[in-house]
């Protein structure tokens, strides 16, 4: 078994799981968003601000969030062990490598704290 | 004439490796890719390429003609390059070239033996064999066809990249091929094996595999079952 300390979930089937369980709840909120425009073509600011204000969009909203950094988390994670490896790049790759997954975790960690600021406070 | 462009390298004499042209008389015919390189090595026998059996039953002979991954020997020119189209052969992709046409194919059976390609069965050997009903049988039929040819896992942009973590689809056909066959009863212990962020899950499911199989099997869904297997273990 080969085992990779930095992925999400430490295992292949959590991870791909989580991938298409993310994507479900990303796919749900973008056409429930784009259905919301469609009914309302003369939204206002305070229409919006009201559909916000509710606590159940709230929390559909933290939820995605949450599934945008563990889908970004997962997806990012593989490309750079695709392609910042040993094998492309050779020994500095390891650094490279942790230094891009050090940097978009801090990164997703930011946009998840600023969107729950906006979303709750 | 036929015009043959060809992937040349030899790391004793060249720096680095180039294409050469080559004019070849099929004399009209619809010859196999592997009949042209036989008459190519007529005129330049220093040409290195890997050839057996001349009927796609070997998998020697594994070679990209004009993009696209095959057996040279089961590959008609009117399929590889119609109406007396140029002839361009490269090597598989993604693994390391010995000379010319001839890959190092060390880590793509490296991954070939981490499945344990054999029955493992603990229980006491009966007098005879170990019989399958006909039902059982039949959930070969797919996978135990594959000639390991490497045509598949080298047209594989995740085998490319991680050919020593990723098991590739051959691999990965060939461990479901274990994983259904009713006499084998390490089923736990090779879901185990590939339970890991590459092993299995590195395929996304782009089909470049099916797309090239000489032998017209389907590595994406042995994959779709092992993964299938895998969260039925978990859930």
């Amino acid at each position: 078994m080969v085992t990779q300390v930095t992925s999400f979930g430490r295992s292949g089937l959590s991870d791909w799981l989580l991938q298409r369980f993310t994507a479900v709840i990303l796919l749900a909120y973008f056409v429930f968003i784009v259905g919301f425009m469609i009914c309302n073509p003369a939204m206002s600011f305070d229409t919006w601000k009201g559909l916000f204000d509710t606590t159940w969009m709230a929390a559909f909203t933290s939820l995605t969030l949450f599934a945008v950094v563990a889908h970004a988390w997962i997806g990012l994670w593989s490309v750079s062990t695709d392609y910042m490896t040993t094998r492309t790049m050779g020994d500095k790759a390891t650094v490279i490598r942790m230094t891009f997954q050090a940097t978009y975790s801090l990164i997703l960690f930011y946009y998840l704290v600023w969107g729950f600021k906006i979303l709750w406070s | 004439m036929l015009k043959v462009s060809v992937y040349r390298y030899n790391p004793e004499t060249d720096k680095e490796p180039y294409m050469k042209d080559y004019q070849v008389d099929t004399q009209g015919k619809d010859l196999m890719v592997l009949d042209v390189l036989e008459l190519l090595k007529e005129t330049d026998p220093s040409l290195a390429i890997r050839r057996s059996c001349r009927e796609g039953v070997c998998g020697s002979d594994g070679m990209n003609i004009n993009g696209k991954n095959g057996l040279a020997c089961v590959t008609p020119l009117s399929e590889a390059a119609p109406n007396g189209a140029p002839l361009v052969i490269r090597p598989l992709p993604g693994l390391p070239v010995v000379r010319d046409l001839v890959i190092d194919m060390t880590l793509f059976y490296k991954q070939y033996e981490k499945i344990k390609p054999y029955l493992i069965n603990d229980t006491p050997a009966p007098a005879i064999e170990r019989l399958q009903s006909p039902e059982e049988r039949a959930h070969l039929d797919g996978l135990y066809e594959c000639i390991l040819c490497a045509c598949c896992s080298t047209a594989c942009p995740s085998f490319w990249w991680n050919p020593d973590r990723f098991i590739g689809p051959s691999g990965l056909l060939q461990a479901y091929r274990f994983l259904i066959d009713s006499r084998d009863t390490a089923t736990e212990e090779r879901l185990a094996d590939l339970d890991d962020p590459f092993s299995v899950f590195r395929c996304h499911g782009i089909q470049a595999c099916v797309a090239v199989c000489p032998k017209g099997l389907n590595p994406t869904k042995a994959i779709g079952h092992i993964r299938n297997m895998l969260l039925s273990r978990a859930a």
